[in-house]
């Protein structure tokens, strides 16, 4: 199991180290000079090169990226180009509000996801999996955004029940999980962004309970003459890994993928943060905030990875 | 009587081999893969009883793509489904002949009108352009934005992952470490990541949805090549004195390019979905142009004037995608792909 462990850690590390490279990268990719935005128009041949000089600019590539790794290791994402604030502040803020989104959103999607699929799955053909199975092609197909918009029009504009956008009454940002009227601006967000991840946690554990009572050693429980719920748990727990695996990916979708949905309800996220960033052509905020998801995306699969190998033994040894 | 029809590859039966009977035979020879199994549809099966069919003289076994088109014919929801793609599809690539109103016509007396108003069946948006029109013209730049960059992906990511699987060893390995980062972001973020970064635009945007899409798609390729490599056949082909150019284009391509064809379809969904979530971030297309996502961010701030018609652009999103999901199913089940 040790083992397992070290070997599962140096496989993220080089996974990591690539992440970085990408969004190191990303500033590079942009149009133009990286200084473009914070240069003014008419500055001097002569002034451009202090600047990039005192930037780092100058230095080969390689150089640049160690020392830019060197100092996103100590926590120094450099500084917000539209607010002046450090973008490791920008981002944590950010994080912070996106994970009380998720730390709702996970357990309703997976939840929900997991019981239609597997009802589906153990009655695979009949007229719940249909039911189930359309239901989780609407999840899937649905843009979230739109969702979203209509879910505001429905509860906000048409019947007021519900606010339509911000995190709090006159726009405060504290959040207190103990009143109705905190309470009450999550519910819409949350909604939309378990959506899609209900739809696809449902079809991916509908095909795998399916698969998995298609198996002999299903038959062979039966013959044994198990009761038809001990077989379903024989099933469901052999289905599981399969779900496990999806469910790393979609908590990590949960976090980066919220940009849309906290851009439709100005939810003052990670996601919110970097379509500001976008707009604002603020890369250095754009960079930290990536990064930061994906290392929290690498750190989830990495979990799950973890939570594989008690399940399921054989992973240890592949 | 042997059935030969098992161990004959898929791409060998589709020119149509003479089997000495029918279907019970080809049910005896149960093939590891489920698609070289030619004919064999259950449900005609169990149409006949068993010794009529012994009794009739030989006839043709249907090949692969027979029997796929056999149950796509059999199968009306995805008909249906297909049947709404070709719509608006066409409907976009013919806007010009059937859009009511000119889509870059703005009125200032007629803006935010609703379903109705004045000849306008569907209302006019913040500009008072028509919105039917705008929609019919918009799922142009929507489609396009979905499809190519699949296209160009599952060529990029299919040839990579073939060539990666198919030699395996350290290439494999490089290639597909190199697949992982890209793995390590969520979709979105990767594709709002690089489209970010480089400013937006529709080439950009689809420039980015196609690096978020090679990853997944040489994943597909490279594992099904993995496992095409270890059959006999392959073994039997390079025994034979077949070139390897010749072993992939024959042997590996054919077998492969079901799996790769039934994601990449149903990647399309995903990748409207994702383009008009680009250009609803101002990540797409400029305005004017139409394109549904962006109608839809533009209209976001008049829900509460006109809700219903703020609404229609993602309505046209969901409907597209619905649709190519249930159509790449539909696919998926004729062609027995599993993955």
């Amino acid at each position: 199991m040790i083992r397992y462990v070290l070997r599962r850690i140096l496989y993220a590390i080089p996974i990591a180290f690539g992440v970085s490279v990408v969004c190191f990268s990303l500033v590079y990719i942009a149009p133009g000079d990286p200084l473009q935005t914070v240069m003014p128009p008419d500055a001097t041949a002569e002034t451009i090169a202090i600047v990039k000089h005192a930037y780092g600019f100058d230095k080969p590539l390689p150089v640049q990226f160690l020392i830019w790794l060197g100092r996103v290791v100590t926590g120094d994402f450099g500084m917000s180009i539209a607010t002046r604030r450090p973008v490791f502040l920008e981002v944590s803020e950010a994080l912070a509000n996106t994970a009380l989104l998720a730390m709702f959103a996970v357990p309703l999607a997976f939840f929900t996801g997991y019981v239609m699929g597997a009802v589906a799955g153990s009655f695979a053909g009949r007229w719940v999996d249909r039911v189930v199975t359309g239901a989780a092609v609407v999840g899937v197909s649905l843009p979230n955004y739109w969702l979203g918009i209509v879910l505001v029009i429905v509860f906000a504009v048409e019947y007021m029940l519900l606010p339509a956008t911000g995190m709090g009454p006159n726009g405060s940002t504290a959040f207190n999980l103990l009143q109705w009227s905190n309470v009450q601006f999550l519910i819409l967000p949350v909604v939309t962004l378990a959506m899609i991840p209900i739809g696809i946690l449902a079809r991916t554990t509908r095909a795998a309970v399916a698969e998995v009572r298609n198996q002999d050693f299903v038959q062979t429980l039966r013959a044994k003459g198990l009761s038809e719920w001990a077989v379903t748990r024989h099933v469901l727990k052999n289905a599981m890994p399969q779900v496990l695996a999806v469910m790393g990916l979609q908590f990590g979708y949960l976090l980066g993928g919220s940009i849309l949905v906290e851009t439709v309800f100005t939810w003052p996220g990670s996601g919110f943060l970097l379509s500001k960033a976008i707009i604002n052509r603020d890369v250095p905020v754009l960079q930290g905030t990536i990064l930061a998801l994906s290392l929290v995306f690498v750190a989830t699969n990495f979990v799950v990875d973890l939570l594989q190998s008690p399940i399921d033994p054989r992973i240890r040894r592949a | 009587m042997t059935d030969y029809s098992s161990v004959i590859p898929a791409k060998a039966r589709i020119q149509g081999d003479r089997a000495p009977a029918a279907a019970p035979c080809s049910s005896q020879g149960q093939a590891l893969d489920p698609r070289f199994r030619g004919g064999d549809d259950v449900k005609e099966r169990h149409t006949k009883p068993v010794y009529d069919e012994q009794a009739l003289p030989a006839t043709r076994v249907r090949g692969y793509w027979q029997s796929v088109f056999y149950r796509l014919q059999h199968d009306p929801v995805t008909l249906f489904f297909a049947a709404i793609v070709v719509l608006i599809v066409l409907a976009a690539v013919c806007a010009p002949l059937i859009a009511p109103f000119d889509p870059y016509k703005e009125s200032i007396v007629g803006r935010l009108k609703p379903f109705g108003w004045r000849g306008h069946p569907l209302g006019t948006d913040e500009l008072g352009r028509d919105m039917l029109s705008r929609l019919i013209y918009g799922g142009r730049v929507s489609l396009l934005m979905g499809v190519v960059p699949v296209l160009v992906a599952s060529l990029i990511g299919g040839m990579l992952g073939v060539v990666g699987g198919f030699l395996g060893g350290r290439a494999n390995t490089a290639i597909m470490r190199t697949m992982d980062v890209f793995y390590a972001f969520p979709s979105v973020l990767l594709a709002v990541a690089i489209a970010g970064a480089m400013g937006g635009g529709m080439t950009n945007g689809m420039l980015a949805l196609t690096l978020v899409f090679v990853p997944p798609m040489c994943r597909v390729a490279e594992t099904a090549t993995t496992q095409i490599r270890a059959l006999g056949f392959i073994e039997a082909a390079r025994a034979s004195g077949a070139r390897t150019t010749t072993i992939i284009r024959y042997h590996v391509l054919g077998n492969v390019l079901g799996p790769v064809f039934i994601y990449a379809s149903s990647l399309v969904s995903v990748s409207i979905l994702l383009a008009s979530g680009l250009s609803f971030l101002g990540l797409g297309v400029r305005p004017p142009v139409p394109d549904w996502g962006l109608m839809l961010s533009t209209l976001r701030q008049s829900i509460y004037v006109v809700p219903f018609v703020c609404a229609l652009p993602g309505f046209a999103i969901f409907i597209t995608s619905i649709c190519c999901n249930l159509v790449s199913d539909g696919l998926r089940a004729a062609m027995d792909v599993r993955m």
